[in-house]
């Protein structure tokens, strides 16, 4: 009993502990606020990537491809864990406005738009044609003008808020696209106009993913007019990659297992034919390792941060050792006049517990309670602070982010908590035992006060 | 009044200066009576401390042993040690050695709480603070009750530190010098309530460096390199 009223007479007499309950609270904060806004843009760009890209990807970065592709498809599709399959050309090439002869390089993705957007979620990053996935390329009026679907930031400029200046209708732009047509053996093929081939577009919609690579230097267009473009139609077809989705209630890695079995099949099957060497170089790989270029850093980031607030951790640790060894030396008189009493040492260690328990309890929650308020009320606040003036933190006009994420995830929450209670009792550890072990009698000596 | 509360055997006991031992009692036979108040005269430094806090069981003696009613302090464990400080002895310091952070009623209770749980204290608090409330009554301090020890004087303190002292009905009441840090009228004033409480059958226990003091005990020891000289031992001698 005597621990519990000394413990919160100490929380709120002494100023020493006010200090340590925001040490506590500063750490908390600042680990939350960090931790959450980085796990936010990991998670957000981890989604963007699943979204782009499906849940696995049987392809090869060869630029020539790969062929007998359909009855790949065919066999995957019997899959009962394959929701839907689509493939992709993917090739590089250059891009000329026609109206102003801006010209650049360019990623050119073929695809089949109503299969893409099974596989992938696709439509979601579309502007115009959003509800009607499978006119993306329709150009309006000219029927025979095949379409485009450029990266928003390569025909579009971002304002300072972040807003792309859209129109309600697009108007007509012309692009000529142009790329280097490979054999299957990977020479240029002397074909048609020459070495290379153009191909005239008009723009019919905008992908908007937030991912820069992908949003300014791709640009989709139909599969055929990829494989067109690219070499890859002739004489046996030929893709870079399928995209697959699975079902709802198979796991990635278990799809990716079986896609994974059934190409290692296909490939058997192929051996002998004229084009099966190409499927030497194809791999499956699931939407993470795919992606894994785009990820790894992200994550390896937060796992650094992870680390240094750790570090953070043990500086409080340490601080609250430093307050607690403070006031366990301040208060040797009175702790010797409690064993004077017949106050046990158990007792003396559990009212430092105690006290330690408090300052941690109490600054954890501040903390939290502070993060949660500031990152609930941040993008106001940064909102308010462009308004006025003209402040932000992530220029909009060149991080494609909308807003700085402030999702709270629960179990961090709590793991931050636990921690920093942990870190209050773990740095009040000596001091206390320090304090149980004092003698009455040699505290109490006159010459000593 | 020959029940013997409180007995030393030839009690030894030196502390360790550096590569220094030095000696600070020698051999210490003495017997406590049931409701004598003893005083304890020595020079600074002689042991008189020392010696009160082996009685309190705040210490250990290097040799020999402290009887309390019979049982031998020495031989106690913590658990029994800290309920003797607890509930059989009480103690009043120079310093006074208030928890600043407490008021003064619940300075008081600081040993009640100390011997209870929570649930013990939830039950017996109502009655413990009357109590409380009582002595510091006796103490003068009835209006005191919710001040800090800062607002006190030294005198007042010291009476807070005797109520204290005596909230658990203590059999043995030590005083170590408890009026070497107040001015001669107050120190009377204090001296007077150890008069009262001794009166009323409190068995007493009282160090100090000053003889004129001493005079007011039933008996007076004297602490002399480091061992009992029973001069002044008979009262009302000057
Ligand atoms: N814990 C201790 N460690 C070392 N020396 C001590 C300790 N306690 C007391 N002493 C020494 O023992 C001697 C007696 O001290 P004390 O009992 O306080 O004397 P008194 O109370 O009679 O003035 C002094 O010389 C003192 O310095
Ligand atoms: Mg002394």
């Amino acid at each position: 009993m005597l621990q519990l009223i000394l413990a919160i007479k100490y929380m709120f007499k002494r100023r020493i502990a006010s200090l340590a309950v925001l040490t506590v609270a500063l750490s908390v904060f600042v680990t939350l606020v960090v931790l959450t806004v980085m796990h936010g843009l990991l998670a957000g760009w981890k989604d963007v990537n699943h979204a782009l890209v499906g849940d696995c990807v049987v392809g090869t970065e060869s630029l020539v491809g790969f062929a007998y592709y359909d009855e790949l498809m065919t066999r995957l599709e019997a899959l009962p864990d394959v929701a839907a399959v689509s493939p992709v050309v993917k090739t590089y090439g250059l891009f000329t406005e026609t109206s102003t002869g801006y010209s650049n390089g360019i990623e050119v993705m073929g695809i089949d738009p109503v299969r893409h957007a099974k596989a992938t979620e696709f439509a979601r990053f579309l502007h115009y044609r959003s509800d009607q996935v499978g006119q993306v390329f329709d150009a309006v009026g000219d029927a025979n003008r095949p379409g485009c679907a450029f990266g928003v930031d390569c025909v579009l400029m971002r304002d300072q808020n972040g807003e792309y200046p859209f129109s309600d209708f697009l108007w007509p732009r012309d692009y000529d696209v142009t790329c280097f047509p490979l054999t299957a053996r990977g020479v240029l093929k002397r074909s048609g106009v020459g070495e290379v081939s153009t191909k005239r577009f008009t723009l019919t919609d905008t992908v908007h993913s937030g991912l820069p690579k992908n949003d300014d230097q791709v640009v989709y267009v139909a599969l055929h007019e990829a494989q067109q473009l690219s070499g890859m139609d002739l004489p046996v077809p030929r893709i870079s990659a399928l995209h697959i989705r699975f079902r709802e209630a198979t796991t990635i890695n278990q799809g990716t297992q079986e896609t994974a079995s059934v190409f290692e099949a296909f490939k058997q099957d192929c051996a002998g034919r004229n084009l099966a060497f190409l499927l030497d170089t194809v791999h499956v790989q699931d939407w993470k390792r795919y992606c894994r270029a785009m990820i790894a850093p992200v994550e390896k980031e937060e796992l650094a941060l992870v680390f240094m607030f750790v570090l953070v951790g043990l500086t409080t640790v340490f601080i609250v050792l430093v307050i607690f060894y403070m006031i366990v030396s301040h208060k040797s008189k009175d702790i010797g006049t409690l064993k004077s009493m017949g106050v046990s040492s158990i007792q003396i260690m559990g009212l430092y517990w105690l006290f330690a328990l408090m300052i941690g309890s109490l600054g954890a929650g501040l903390g939290l309670g502070g993060g949660w308020l500031f990152l609930s009320r941040m993008n106001g606040v940064e909102a308010w602070l462009f308004e006025k003036f003209h402040f932000q933190l992530f220029n909009r006009a060149m991080f494609a982010i909308d807003e700085i994420p402030h999702d709270i995830d629960v179990s961090m929450v709590v793991l931050i908590g636990l921690f920093a209670l942990v870190s209050c009792l773990t740095g009040a550890l000596i001091p206390a035992w320090q304090a149980a072990r004092l003698q009455p009698a040699k505290t109490l000596q006159v010459s000593q006060l | 009044m020959s029940d013997v509360i409180l007995e030393a055997r030839n009690i030894h006991k030196a502390y360790r200066m550096g590569a220094a031992q030095v000696s600070v009692l020698k051999g210490v036979d003495l017997k406590v009576n049931a409701g004598e108040f003893l005083a304890v005269i020595g020079a600074s430094g002689s042991g008189k401390s020392t010696l009160l806090h082996l009685f309190g069981g705040l210490d250990r003696a290097d040799q020999g042993s402290v009887l309390f009613q019979g049982k031998d302090l020495t031989r106690l464990g913590m658990g029994g040690l800290n309920r003797f400080r607890n509930r059989d002895a009480g103690f009043v310091f120079q310093f006074y050695h208030l928890l600043d952070e407490l008021n003064i009623l619940e300075n008081v209770l600081v040993p009640v709480m100390a011997g209870c749980s929570v649930g013990a204290w939830l039950s017996c608090r109502a009655q413990a603070r009357i109590k409380a409330q009582d002595l510091l009554g006796r103490m003068g301090l009835k209006d005191r009750l919710a001040h800090k020890p800062y607002q006190l004087s030294g005198g007042e303190r010291q009476r807070v530190a005797i109520a204290r002292a005596l909230i658990n009905d203590p059999v043995l009441l030590l005083a170590d010098e408890p009026t070497g840090n107040l001015d001669s009228a107050t120190g009377n004033s204090i001296l007077e309530v150890f008069e009262q409480l001794n009166r009323d059958g409190q068995t007493i226990v009282m160090v100090t460096h000053d003889a004129r003091i001493a005079h007011q005990a039933t008996r007076t020891i004297q602490l002399v390199d480091g061992k009992i000289r029973q001069g002044l031992s008979e009262p009302n001698l000057s």
